[in-house]
């Protein structure tokens, strides 16, 4: 089987809108979560989230292109655009058939359908932008980036809730093994910072008032992010043939579902998602050194996540670091597990394991190593991430420094 | 007491109970206050769709966090502290 390597990673994302900016966040434990900028936000119940502010989509794309770009387009085509550059990697008539993309996103062009709802519902409108549908479907950012590099292999758009960006890097991994493909843009992008896509979390009723806490005792929830983190995945011997530089290997990936309930998650079904990526990555229990937690600050997912570690690491449980960034950038829904395994890049290049923020007294529960609050240096050789999906399904990615 | 007062609040008992009782998929007349919410089949799922049926009836709005369903200060447990609390929201919204 091929094994395949990261060469390039590019993002835009509430901590930063680039690779070494969102480190530096990341490193610093800098909370993006603040009051949102948006129309009606007056009518919301809990007005926060965190934002991509000062993004201007006008210094990276004309005007005419704008026209067919929703946010979440212009995010993944940012953070292609430094993933491809970071890989060296050109548009080349040989590359492109043998090239591909597959994105995670869950809500699609939010802000173009909620701008169309608005213009026909409320504003008694007769028409919508004539480009409503080409900016709002879920395969445009992938179409979009198959587009800007000529890659003409295989391309679709993920959609699984949470996990979606997980369970597109990991169909991008099968990909490549497989010799469907030598390289595949992957990742996810999500851009629901919408008074539609807010309204509709705020109907279950586990969004936070007040910041995004996992593992406290404190926490009351979970708070939104927007933005897309984007990795150039290639196969070693493609990578090495043209001298490139090493990222990380994704060692691993492993998705499971649970079977049981469309909205609560699930013990087993998390474990054994875990316990696959370690098996497919053949790794040890105590060779996993970090893991970004799905860790999302709500009671029902925290407490099933530590309890599904435990299950999975055993007896190395105790002795591995956890945390969870979304304390720090929020919860990007299908573009999470992308931008989140940025932080898993960081512990594995620099030995730098970012915070879980906002963590006053630990939640008995959560009885594990959560590096809280600060960054804590450690060197790391592997990682797992975690994404825990509604509907019951799991997706682990596991990386290794060589 | 005022009798108008009176029948507002059987009419908002009346309301709770048939909300409730849609839930449950039972008869009304089936629901008793002292029925505890989780015995009558109503999970935490069943119990954001109830509170998003009373928001929508009443107008009014229930301060429920799924995460922390105590902090809120409102008993949801049985019938009867859900009618209570309805009661209580219903005339604070009418001061």
């Amino acid at each position: 089987m091929r094994r395949v390597v990261i060469t390039g990673a590019g993002t835009v994302n509430p901590l930063g809108d680039n690779l070494v900016d969102t480190w530096a966040a990341l490193r610093d434990g800098r909370v993006a979560i603040g009051p949102l900028d948006i129309p009606d936000a007056d009518r919301l119940a809990h007005p926060i989230g965190a934002a991509v502010s000062g993004f201007d989509p006008t210094a990276h794309f004309p005007a005419q292109r704008l026209g067919l770009l929703d946010r979440f387009s212009q995010f993944a085509l940012v953070a292609a655009r430094e993933a491809m550059g970071q890989a060296g990697l050109v548009p080349d008539p040989a590359l492109g058939p043998r090239a591909g993309v597959i994105l995670g996103n869950s809500g699609g062009g939010m802000t173009t359908q909620d701008e169309g709802f608005r213009a026909v519902y409320e504003g008694g409108r007769i028409r919508v932008h004539p480009f409503t549908v080409p900016r709002l479907m879920g395969n445009a950012p992938s179409a979009h980036l198959t587009m800007e590099f000529g890659f003409t292999g295989p391309s679709f758009t993920v959609s699984s809730a949470c996990a979606s960006s997980n369970h597109a890097i990991g169909q991008a991994l099968a990909m490549i093994r497989s010799g469907q493909a030598d390289v595949m843009l992957t990742g996810g992008t999500e851009a629901m910072l919408t008074f539609g896509g807010l309204k509709a979390w705020e109907g279950l009723r586990v969004m936070s008032p007040t910041g995004c806490r996992p593992f406290c005792t404190s926490r009351d929830g979970m708070v939104q992010g927007e933005g897309a983190a984007v990795f150039v995945l290639e196969a070693e011997e493609h990578a090495r043939a043209r001298g490139a530089q090493v990222l990380a290997v994704v060692a691993g990936a492993a998705m499971t579902s649970d079977a049981r309930d469309i909205v609560m998650p699930d013990r087993d079904g998390a474990a054994a998602a875990m316990t696959g990526a370690l098996r497919d990555a053949d790794l040890a229990h105590g060779d996993i050194g970090y893991i970004n937690a799905h860790g999302t600050g709500t009671a029902a997912n925290d407490r099933t996540e530590c309890a599904a570690i435990r299950q999975a690491l055993r007896h190395a449980a105790g002795a591995v670091a956890i945390s969870s960034t979304k304390s720090l950038h929020g919860h990007l829904i299908g573009g999470a597990g992308a931008v989140e395994l940025l932080a898993c890049l960081l512990a594995l290049r620099e030995g730098v394991i970012a915070p879980t923020a906002g963590l006053r007294a630990r939640d008995p529960d959560c009885d594990l190593d959560i590096v809280a609050n600060a960054a804590r240096r450690a060197p790391v050789a592997a990682t797992l991430s975690n994404a825990f999906a509604f509907g019951g399904m799991n997706a682990v990615i596991a990386l290794t420094a060589s | 007491m005022d009798p108008t007062m009176t029948d507002r609040t059987d009419d908002i008992e009346r309301s709770v109970i048939a909300i409730l009782a849609r839930q449950a998929v039972r008869d009304p007349a089936d629901l008793s206050p002292g029925d505890r919410l989780e015995a009558l089949g109503i999970d935490s799922m069943g119990l954001v769709e109830t509170i998003f049926a009373i928001e929508e009836t009443f107008d009014v709005s229930v301060p429920f966090n799924a995460n922390a369903p105590e902090a809120g200060g409102m008993d949801l447990t049985t019938v009867g502290t859900v009618v209570e609390a309805v009661r209580g929201l219903v005339s604070s919204k009418a001061a």
